[in-house]
């Protein structure tokens, strides 16, 4: 292509002027972020990101997909980096897939200048599909960007939110927080008989004061932590049933008989104590007495 | 054929499976376990499964069988020594054992069964005494 060897010259030529102004653009709309960005730092994006573009256009890509075609690899690596750090900073999409279109207009001004009419028309047809061609690939790494944040928090959530404590020698307690899917489910089964066989606890307690909502799945899940455990010779009680949830699991008809219920998890402690054989007594408070007497 | 070996302690059994079995090998011990259970006139069967990697569902049901006819021969059956991965195959596989009674370790078990029979005896003598 004839046009995209001139065009590629023409914005080499003109290279140093439309990054200065393109620069000055950016900082202006980004006034309000400068909190987020450093000026060096987007001087450097701006300058590496028109780098590579022209370097793009030289290479044979005035015709090409921008999202899949070789010359583009450089400026969409380019891209994902910056859009992935700026999903990181707390960028919107718009805000972050500006940073590509506001090129458009330092430098149309260029072309514009250096060009005919008849020429600036096309050219500014094939610019104008690279540059949005590359603003849609932002949004989209963008997008991917946030989504790999939303399930690796999902992922710490999943680890977090399941601890298994040890009460009492041989007590264990295992306070669930959040809805019980079957992922969590097994998270929680396998910790939970992990730690039966770590500490060789013959009781564990599963508190639900924290599960909003208990539908026969969750019974269903709650009721296979309890047999595995049961199999592996340890006792559970289940603790911390609100009103609302015994209504629930009456209604639902679900059929919890089989595992001790309490309703809090203070009960369910004094149960567990007695189990292994223990008692907790007050101890005798030698002045009061005196006084009494 | 591997043979898995019964141990006669005091009045019960101990069974330590230490080697991955065969449907044959479950089905033998089987045949021995009772066998044994009425020999000796055990009043307990105590089965360690701790060195068991994988349960499958026809090892899973041949210990609740076992179980079972343990107890139609006044044997109480304790399986021990679980492994977590194990435990959830199994309530995976929608067996949660109902009938067998389990413990964490040999020793755990040990004391399960004692009790067991120390409470059967009371029972016994409680009514002898009524009678």
């Amino acid at each position: 292509m004839a046009n995209a060897r001139t065009i590629a010259d023409l914005l080499r030529h003109h290279e140093g002027e439309i990054l200065g102004e393109w620069i000055r653009l950016q900082q202006q709309d980004l006034s309000i972020r400068n909190n987020l960005l450093k000026a060096g730092e987007v001087e450097q994006q701006c300058r590496d990101f028109l780098g590579a573009l022209i370097a793009g256009l030289e290479s044979g890509g005035a015709t090409a997909d921008v999202s899949t075609a070789t010359p583009w690899a450089p400026v969409r690596d380019l891209l994902s980096s910056l859009s992935r750090s700026r999903a990181r900073q707390g960028f919107t999409p718009t805000e972050t897939a500006t940073f590509v279109f506001s090129l458009k207009r330092p430098m149309f001004a260029i072309v514009r200048r250096e060009l005919s009419a008849e020429e600036f028309a096309e050219e500014s047809w094939t610019l104008t599909t690279i540059l949005d061609g590359l603003g849609l690939y932002t949004a989209e790494t963008y997008q991917k960007g946030r989504e790999e944040i939303i399930s690796r928090q999902q992922q710490e959530l999943l680890e977090l939110s399941t601890p298994v404590v040890e009460l009492w020698e041989g007590v264990l307690a295992l306070p669930l927080i959040g809805t019980l899917d079957s992922a969590r489910t097994q998270v929680v089964m396998e910790s939970l008989l992990q730690a039966i066989v770590d500490t060789g606890s013959s009781i564990a307690i599963i508190d639900i004061t924290g599960v909003p909502v208990v539908d026969t799945l969750v019974a269903q899940h709650l009721l296979k932590t309890v047999a595995a455990a049961r199999l592996m010779g340890a006792e559970c009680i289940i603790s911390g049933i609100r009103p609302q949830i015994a209504q629930t699991i009456v209604h639902l008809g679900v059929e919890i008989s089989d595992v001790p219920t309490k309703a809090t998890l203070a009960d369910a402690f004094a149960i567990a104590l007695s189990r292994v054989g223990l008692t907790v007594t007050k101890r005798k408070a030698a002045t009061v007495v005196q006084v009494a007497e | 054929m591997e043979r898995i070996p019964i141990l006669k302690m005091g009045k019960f059994l101990l069974v330590s499976i230490q080697i991955d079995m065969d449907d044959r090998t479950a089905m033998t011990l089987q045949d021995d376990l009772t066998g044994q259970i009425v020999k000796h006139r055990a009043k307990g069967v105590l089965i360690d499964i701790s060195s068991l990697d994988v349960v499958d569902s026809f090892i899973g049901r041949m210990l609740a069988n076992t179980a079972a006819m343990a107890r139609i021969l006044d044997a109480e059956t304790v399986v021990v020594g679980m492994q977590p991965s194990v435990a959830i195959t199994l309530v995976e596989l929608g067996l949660s054992l109902k009938g067998v009674r389990s413990a964490l370790n040999v020793e755990r078990g040990m004391e399960l069964l004692q009790r067991i029979a120390t409470d059967i005896e009371s029972e016994a003598a409680d009514a002898d005494d009524e009678n």
